[in-house]
């Protein structure tokens, strides 16, 4: 039992920062209709920030700030410069232009300060463990875990209750009919981007607390998972993207942890496993756990 | 107020407006009639900003506005309620209405809030359900309250009664009869050819992407030879 409980307070720990990626992919899509391969790119520019940062003289305590302001103005940019003149393009365009700018910021990063991994150090506390009824948890967990609630939670309220919020879940529904309403294309895409960095900043600080360093391809890997967390919850819902990545997490965690011990290294092969799963689920409902019917293309 | 010149507009190798020219003046209700594939959504989606015509001019109260943005036509005081209403589904109908109030001020956005619901008394009662559970007369009071929330000088409506059972289709005109009254300017396509002219003050005819004719609404409606020629029974069902 105490094992179990463990293993899902890790899960939803990783599971969290999936959901904060899976979910600006899924705004991202909703508005311009495209799988953002260049959106893990924003970890790895927060991670370089806060490596700069360090080497001069940063502390901690501004460093949430500088890896939020970094992901925000390079997901902007990104659109600015990249997807923008290619708004109206195919989908297979806009999605070979995630792909370069995912290549490029590989290159930039290896060529302007190095292919080899940059560590700077961690915050003292983030692997003290407490207990409560025998059971020990994590600090960076339960942190990992609060702030990925609050944020969500907030997330909620900005797309329930602002205009900016109804005009992103508008223009996800039917971006013509946003217009029609004057909804400025540029400003609510923009916007989008901006939040989707805001969220990919909030992860990014989750995961170069954990492991303080920057190398050009740490992106990559969390890229991956975090659209096929946006994948299992229906691409382009929302509140999918949420539960794929809490669901993603515990998948994970839980087939690591409970796989059988029949060899050495066994548990390597989780990731594996839960691919397979994921393909089952997928045989079982294609659209994944909530059909989005709509999402037209600008 | 409204000046069309002789816009063509094309879908790819389709040309689906030749040359078409109308234009609307203030207080007026201008009514668009014509068979299916005349090109009368064309036209309207080509005024309202979301096609951009090939050749000609559009000019809305002086400004040349050919191509424009649709957020930039609303600001400057047109709006379209579009074929088939394409109400946001998901979004309840107070966040419809909110959303078409994004290009005022807070304050001002509620107090046209307000004004919606007096004049849509049926989604004063609905205000928080997601506009995918209306029914179709409601939908279609909701995506014309949604125009409305931006208070336009030109209303555009596209098929504005398409799809809704009898009673509703006179609700549909009712409403648009008291938006005459108070002097809203409206450019209407219409099946209910006859029932749209004879409340128009002026009427296009349009077929195959091309104006055909044009008169008074009282006068098109009554040229029954018009019709048949032009438009054809199923157009002109309420004669």
């Amino acid at each position: 039992m105490t094992k179990l409980l463990q293993s899902i307070v890790d899960g939803l720990g990783v599971g969290s920062t999936y959901a904060l990626l899976a979910l600006g992919i899924s705004v991202i899509f909703g508005v311009m209709h495209l799988v953002n391969f260049a959106h893990g790119e924003l970890i790895t520019i927060g991670a370089y920030a806060s490596y700069f940062f360090f080497l001069h003289g940063g502390s901690w305590w501004w460093m949430p700030l500088i890896i939020i302001g970094s992901a925000v103005l390079g997901s902007v940019v990104m659109e600015l410069v990249a997807f923008r003149w290619v708004r109206h393009a195919s989908p297979f365009t806009l999605l070979l232009t995630s792909f370069a700018l995912e290549r490029l910021s590989h290159a930039l990063w290896q060529i302007f300060v190095s292919p080899k991994q940059r560590a700077f150090p961690k915050p003292s506390w983030v692997f003290n463990q407490f207990k409560i009824a025998d059971i020990s948890f994590e600090v960076m967990d339960v942190v990992t875990i609060a702030v990925t609630g609050v944020t969500l939670a907030l997330t909620a309220v900005m797309f329930k209750r602002t205009l900016f919020g109804i005009s992103v879940r508008g223009a996800a529904e039917d971006f013509d009919a946003a217009r029609l309403m004057g909804v400025r294309a540029n400003r609510v895409i923009s916007g989008a981007f901006a939040y989707a960095g805001f969220l990919a900043g909030i992860a990014a600080c989750l995961i170069v607390m954990r492991s303080p360093a920057a190398e050009p391809s740490m992106g990559a890997d969390w890229l991956l998972k975090a659209v096929i967390a946006a994948v299992i919850g229906g691409l382009g819902s929302f509140t999918g993207a949420v539960v794929g990545g809490l669901v993603l997490g515990l998948l994970e965690t839980l087939t690591r942890v409970y796989l059988p011990d029949i060899a050495e290294g066994w548990d390597k092969f989780s990731t594996a496993v839960v691919f397979i799963l994921i393909a089952a689920f997928f045989v079982i409902r294609p659209e994944g756990v909530f059909k989005v019917t709509h999402a037209e293309r600008v | 107020m409204l000046e069309v010149d002789r816009i063509t507009t094309r879908y790819g190798a389709i040309t689906a407006l030749h040359d078409a020219s109308l234009s609307v003046s203030a207080g007026e209700l201008v009514a668009v009639v014509g068979p299916n594939g005349a090109g009368k959504t064309t036209l309207l989606n080509t005024v309202a900003g979301l096609l951009r015509p090939a050749t000609g001019r559009i000019r809305f109260e002086g400004n040349d506005v050919t191509g424009a943005e649709p957020a930039r036509l609303v600001r400057s005081g047109l709006a379209l309620v579009p074929e088939h209403r394409r109400l946001f589904k998901d979004l309840t109908v107070d966040e419809n209405l909110r959303l078409a109030g994004c290009t005022v001020k807070s304050p001002e956005r509620r107090r046209r809030l307000e004004e919606a619901s007096e004049l849509f008394p049926v989604l004063r009662a609905k205000w928080t359900t997601s506009a995918g559970y209306l029914s179709g007369g409601e939908a279609q009071q909701l995506a014309i309250a949604r125009a409305l929330m931006s208070n336009p000088r030109l209303l555009l409506l596209d098929e504005p009664t398409l799809g809704l059972a009898p009673t509703m289709v006179d609700v549909v005109f009712e409403l648009l009869a008291r938006l005459r009254e108070q002097g809203r300017t409206m450019l209407v396509v219409e099946q209910n050819a006859t029932r749209a002219l004879r409340l128009a003050d002026r009427g296009y005819l349009l077929r195959s992407g091309r104006v055909v004719t044009t008169g008074t609404g009282a006068d098109l409606a009554a040229d029954t030879g018009l019709f048949d020629s032009f438009i054809g029974t199923e157009a002109a069902p309420q004669r």
